[in-house]
């Protein structure tokens, strides 16, 4: 019992220092979670993906399409069980800042193929038979306040015009790593529109979606679409969609590994202020050590106390900040919702989180224990701060 | 009243390396993020700014926002192309270029990750209008083959595309003959090849921009009129510099939001580690203080010189952690830019502002440290702080 609270009364005994180290590891532990989420963030399209889907598009770029045709020879290819197009709209919602995605589907087949977007039944079936209709996520409805029925102006930028949708339903997401800030609508107006305006772009689909019966068929049967259109007008590349979505995130992997690294930078400089305080508060105890010292104390014990103190300051410090983490994360994640839809602080970084502030406090102390330690009892008493 | 010399105040911080070395440190990586982040966001809006040209003037659909989203026929093309205004070069020729430009997947040399990489077919003409770009290696393509040139951060670092290699897309097999050089602008992140060629490559009708220069740079906004209102044309007018510049403002605001956003988290903790300093070199000094008092300097001059010390402990962290972000400007750094969604290559640029504000930001950190624990000092009083162990 008098271990613990000699350590406690030591820690207590400066407390505006240990209360601004403490605040400055709360902040250290908070930010450190925060921009992990931030990295995570950028996975997340990858991580709900299925394995049992795979993504075709034209092997030039995402820019180039597919022929129309290419659906009844795809689901012809075997262990193929569904196929459904897709196409990048990229238009424009009132301001450029509204940013979110647009995509033109092939109706039925396409949501039959993402069960993790939950559609009550009666707004499937309306959306479906709306030619204008278009489905959206629940965090984009709330966002703009829109309502079943609302009238929703986009106006494109790779399809000129402005397009009028009605909007038939709201998806949930299965679990929390749904995106649901997407906005679907149907292909076939897409189609019939790009019809009048420039004939030779019609009947093309911006890439597909295959379902496929054994994922662990994923490579075999991957290989087996791109050369069935091997030396063809579009060759196909295809891939898992977690493949797909990964390729996205390779992009603007620069950016992804600064903010990586400045991650790490965040627990370096809180390990400089916990050591300084660490440090200076063993020089000012020299002749305290030195008096334990000589009453019979071991060095290891002198040591024990150092470590001890700068762990509960780190380990109270890191609690704290995981603690924060979750509001602060809820808010961040809500203002940038555009960029970040799916935004969930993670366990992994919950336990790296613990794991950086033990670290902060272990490192803080080695220099200032190893120092206490060596300290002659001589010359430790005669020390003065 | 006398102030207390700046040697006094220097050789405190000397007086305690270890925690002097730890907080100015701790301000040095501050510092360090918060100057290199402006760095890369500067870096990208500089190359974007400079990759137009202040007389050149861009054309696309009316909506679209780059070049590979818009699309040009050939017939609006050929009325834009008649259009008085528009500058004539040495052969007497109107100069103005009309460009497919496309995207296409390719492998970075390292990673092997697939990055979509700006193709643009050009004439002669798009090389009068761009002085900046020039052949570095090898020569310029032939008009009528399929010979490509490309950017040389592109011919650095993607599969395929150093000099002598072939790059296959579009049924064909294309052989890079030439790297150019267009200094610091996107071109350098983009390849070239012969419009015709790539037209019929990608099975192209149309194109995808028209660029041009202008015969007077003040006559754009009767040049743009006269465009936008042509109701045959569903065109719109930019100056390419305009052009460039609203192109880089989505990744270079998303770098200074985040890093400025991290800079002042991380600047709490390096306040706190100065203010704990600050605070232990007052308590540590009380008995001087009071001597210091006691030989005549003002509270004034102690609120000073403590102030001095923090300032002073800013600034060398100031200076390290620029001096290391100086550094990163050998870094080169190619990313994809969201808003064309095409790889874009550009350096950390380290601008006279960007050297002002990081001191600045690291002189305040000392100051927002040092305040309250040299406020402390000041309030001493003579007896008490002499009477002090």
């Amino acid at each position: 019992m008098f271990i613990p609270f000699l350590v406690l009364r030591n820690t207590l005994r400066h407390k505006l220092r240990t209360t601004l180290t403490m605040v400055g590891i709360v902040v250290a532990i908070l930010a450190f979670g925060l921009l992990r989420t931030v990295v995570d963030a950028w996975y997340a399209g990858a991580e709900a993906t299925s394995s049992a889907r795979l993504i075709s598009r034209n092997a030039i770029s995402l820019v180039f399409s597919l022929p129309l045709n290419y659906q009844q020879k795809l689901r012809q290819i075997p262990g193929v069980s569904s196929v459904a197009g897709a196409n990048w709209f990229g238009g424009v919602y009132i301001t450029e800042s509204n940013f979110f995605p647009q995509f033109a589907i092939d109706g039925a087949g396409f949501l039959d193929m993402y069960p993790e977007f939950r559609i009550p039944d009666a707004e499937r079936k309306a959306f479906l038979l709306d030619r204008q209709g278009v489905i959206v996520g629940r965090k984009l409805a709330d966002k703009y306040g829109w309502k079943i029925g609302d009238q929703i102006p986009i106006r494109g930028t790779i399809y000129p015009g402005t397009w009028t949708f009605t909007l038939r339903g709201i998806y949930d997401g299965a679990d929390a790593k749904v995106d649901e800030t997407q906005f679907f609508f149907h292909w076939a107006l897409l189609n019939e529109k790009i019809k009048q305006l420039y004939p030779r772009r019609a009947d093309n689909v911006g890439w597909y979606v295959i379902e496929i019966k054994d994922p662990s068929q994923a490579a075999e049967i991957s290989q087996r679409i791109d050369a069935t259109f091997k030396n063809s007008l579009a060759e196909t590349l295809t891939e898992t969609e977690k493949a797909f979505q990964l390729g996205f995130v390779a992009m603007t992997e620069a950016i992804l590994v600064a903010i990586q690294a400045v991650s790490y930078v965040i627990v370096v400089i809180i390990m400089a202020v916990m050591a300084n305080t660490m440090a200076m508060t063993a020089r000012e105890r020299y002749s305290e050590y030195a008096t334990m010292k000589a009453i019979g104390f071991s060095n290891g014990f002198v040591a024990f106390l150092i470590f001890a103190e700068s762990m509960t300051i780190a380990i109270v410090g890191g609690l704290l900040g995981i603690l924060g983490t979750f509001p602060v994360a809820a808010w961040f994640g809500g203002a940038m919702s555009q960029i970040f839809p799916v935004f969930i602080v993670s366990e992994e970084t919950i336990v790296l989180q613990m794991g950086a502030a033990l670290l902060v406090g272990l490192v803080a102390a080695l220099i200032p224990a190893w120092r206490a330690a060596r300290v002659r009892i001589v010359d430790g008493l005669r020390a003065v701060a | 009243m006398a102030a207390i010399p700046i040697s006094y105040i220097a050789r405190n911080l000397f007086a305690r390396k270890l925690t002097t070395v730890l907080t100015a440190g701790g301000m040095a990586l501050v510092v360090y993020v918060f100057a290199t982040v402006l760095m890369l966001a500067a870096g990208l809006e500089e190359t974007l700014i400079a990759t137009g040209q202040p007389d050149n003037v861009i054309v696309i659909r009316r909506g679209a926002q780059t070049e590979v989203q818009s699309g040009v026929d050939r017939a609006s093309a050929a009325i834009v192309e008649t259009l008085p205004g528009i500058a004539t070069g040495q052969d007497g020729q109107r100069l103005l270029s009309k460009e497919p430009v496309v995207l296409i997947s390719l492998p970075k040399r390292e990673t092997g990750n697939a990055s979509n990489v700006v193709i643009r077919g050009v004439t002669e003409k798009g090389l009068v209008l761009r002085p900046q770009v020039k052949i570095v290696e090898g020569r310029m393509f032939r008009p009528g083959t399929s010979e490509i040139i490309a950017g040389r951060a592109i011919a650095q670092g993607f599969r395929g595309a150093g000099i002598g290699e072939t790059l296959r897309f579009a049924q064909r097999d294309w052989t890079v003959v030439g790297v150019f050089d267009a200094g610091r602008t996107g071109f350098n992140s983009e390849i070239w090849g012969d419009a015709e060629q790539l037209l019929q490559a990608f099975r192209r009708l149309g194109f995808s921009a028209l660029i041009f220069r202008l015969a007077d740079q003040n006559r754009f906004d009767a040049m743009k009129q006269a465009i936008e209102g042509d109701q045959r044309l569903q065109l719109e007018v930019k100056p390419e510099q305009r052009f460039y510049a609203d192109q880089s403002e989505g990744l270079s605001k998303f770098i200074s939001y985040l890093g400025t956003t991290i800079s002042i988290i991380f600047s709490i903790g390096a306040i706190i580690g100065a203010m704990i300093t600050m605070y232990a070199s007052v308590a540590s000094r009380t008995s001087e203080i009071g001597t210091l008092r006691a030989l005549g300097f003002s509270r004034t001059a102690i609120l000073i010189a403590f102030l001095g010390e923090s300032l002073l402990l800013g600034l060398v962290g100031g200076v390290v952690g620029l001096a290391a972000a100086s550094f990163m400007q050998m870094v080169p750094i190619s990313t994809t830019n969201f808003q064309t969604f095409s790889e874009i290559a550009f350096t950390f640029t380290l601008t006279p502002l960007i050297v002002v504000a990081s001191l600045a930001f690291a002189v305040f950190m000392g100051f927002v440290g040092g305040f309250l624990p040299a406020a402390r000092a000041a309030r001493l009083s003579i007896v008490d702080a002499l009477r002090a162990a």
